[in-house]
């Protein structure tokens, strides 16, 4: 346990000195964050999203246009077989005719239901409570699509190319937003969080780790009263919404 | 006499019967292999003959553990293959991208043996690295300070 900690300050101290080399071309880099090379992702960390829908626009999208670019996914015009990793959706109180616009995607759950119905373990939860789909072992039987009372995952219907080199995706198995794991790991955040911040200008999404009391997502959430979508289902989401 | 010539008249078929079945052994001897050379690099994570018996088994055990631990930077990577060992073809996409056909396929073919990796990664990257993307320049400058720091 010592020596653990003793391994994390190092880190930290480490990843502090990349930060500021890294710094003056690319602003990506959170220094307490990042890994080091070969360590794998730590249950001392719990990755969560506040997603705040106050400041949310509703002919907004650049967190939806942000991921399709990221991750390289898009429709072919057939909306009820198309890949959706995120998608923004519009609310409206009939009685007092006030709107809300949120992104929604994977809610990253504690006790994620596509993990319980996966036949073949390809459903998974990382240590850091990321959910992912194991492309190597998805069949495609989609029991994980069934099981998501977010209606977060998409099965790939048509044959793909020209993937992105950090996102593999193809025909026959089921896939589902990633949080940018591939970013998160060297210390990144995730495209649509960044594209709410520096494309819309926004600052409607925060990332951070919902497990140190000193991230600033942890502060918001200390400060005001959130809602997880179907909180009754007890499925503990890592994404918090305010606002609505 | 006699028997002189029946034994010369041996030995002429079965010369006769060798050199044509060897002539066809030939002709119908499937090609070695030769896959591209490698596009940049000389040397390559392991020895060449571990390599090739053992690759699949490499890239098996660290995609898992960087799938599903989140393990990143260790020493075997596809991504790495494609980097080396992509070469431009000109019977794919023109030659304007570099891709790994030339290289896997060669011994693949041969032995008869079918993957599907290449059904969701992406087998090709572009002639020069300048179009690639920031975030993989993002990853090689974290984990060189991260070793650096070390």
């Amino acid at each position: 346990m010592t020596i653990d900690a003793a391994k994390r300050r190092l880190l930290a101290s480490g990843a502090a000195v990349a930060g500021v080399a890294i710094a003056s071309g690319v602003t990506l880099i959170a220094p307490a964050t990042a890994r080091k090379a070969g360590e794998a992702a730590s249950d001392k960390v719990r990755w969560g999203l506040l997603i705040d829908s106050n400041k949310c626009d509703t002919g907004c999208d650049e967190c939806v246009i942000a991921c399709k670019t990221e991750n390289g996914w898009q429709g072919h015009e057939r909306p009820t077989t198309d890949p959706q990793w995120i998608r923004k959706v519009h609310l409206k109180d009939n009685k007092t005719g006030a709107t809300h616009s949120l992104p929604v995607m994977c809610q990253h759950c504690e006790n994620p239901p596509c993990v319980d119905v996966c036949p073949t373990g390809a459903s998974m939860q990382r240590a850091d409570g990321i959910v992912l789909v194991d492309r190597h072992t998805c069949i495609g039987c989609r029991y994980c699509m069934m099981a998501c009372p977010y209606k977060a995952r998409s099965f790939v219907h048509e044959d793909v190319t020209g993937q992105k080199p950090h996102m593999p995706r193809g025909k026959g198995t089921v896939e589902s937003c990633t949080l940018c794991v591939h970013r998160i790991d060297v210390g990144g955040t995730p495209a649509c969080v960044e594209a709410c911040t520096k494309k819309a200008g926004k600052e409607a999404m925060i990332f951070g780790d919902l497990n140190d009391p000193s991230s600033d997502i942890a502060k918001e959430l200390s400060k005001h009263v959130t809602t997880r979508l179907r909180a009754d289902l007890g499925l503990e989401p890592g994404v918090h919404y305010r606002g609505f | 006499m006699n028997r002189l010539k029946v034994i010369l008249g041996i030995l002429f078929m079965a010369g006769t019967v060798f050199a044509v079945s060897s002539a066809l052994a030939e002709q119908s001897t499937v090609p070695l292999p030769s896959p591209a050379k490698a596009y940049k690099g000389t040397q390559c994570v392991e020895p060449a003959d571990v390599m090739r018996r053992e690759h699949m088994t490499f890239l098996n055990h660290q995609r898992d553990e960087t799938v599903r631990d989140g393990v990143r930077g260790k020493k075997y990577s596809l991504q790495q293959c494609i980097d080396c060992h992509a070469t431009a073809d000109p019977e794919i996409m023109a030659g304007k991208v570099r891709t790994l056909k030339p290289f896997c396929a060669e011994c693949h073919s041969y032995a008869a043996v079918k993957i599907d990796c290449f059904a969701c990664h992406n087998p090709t990257t572009p002639l020069d690295k300048t179009s690639d993307v920031d975030l993989n320049k993002m990853i090689a400058s974290h984990l060189n300070e991260a070793g650096d720091s070390q």
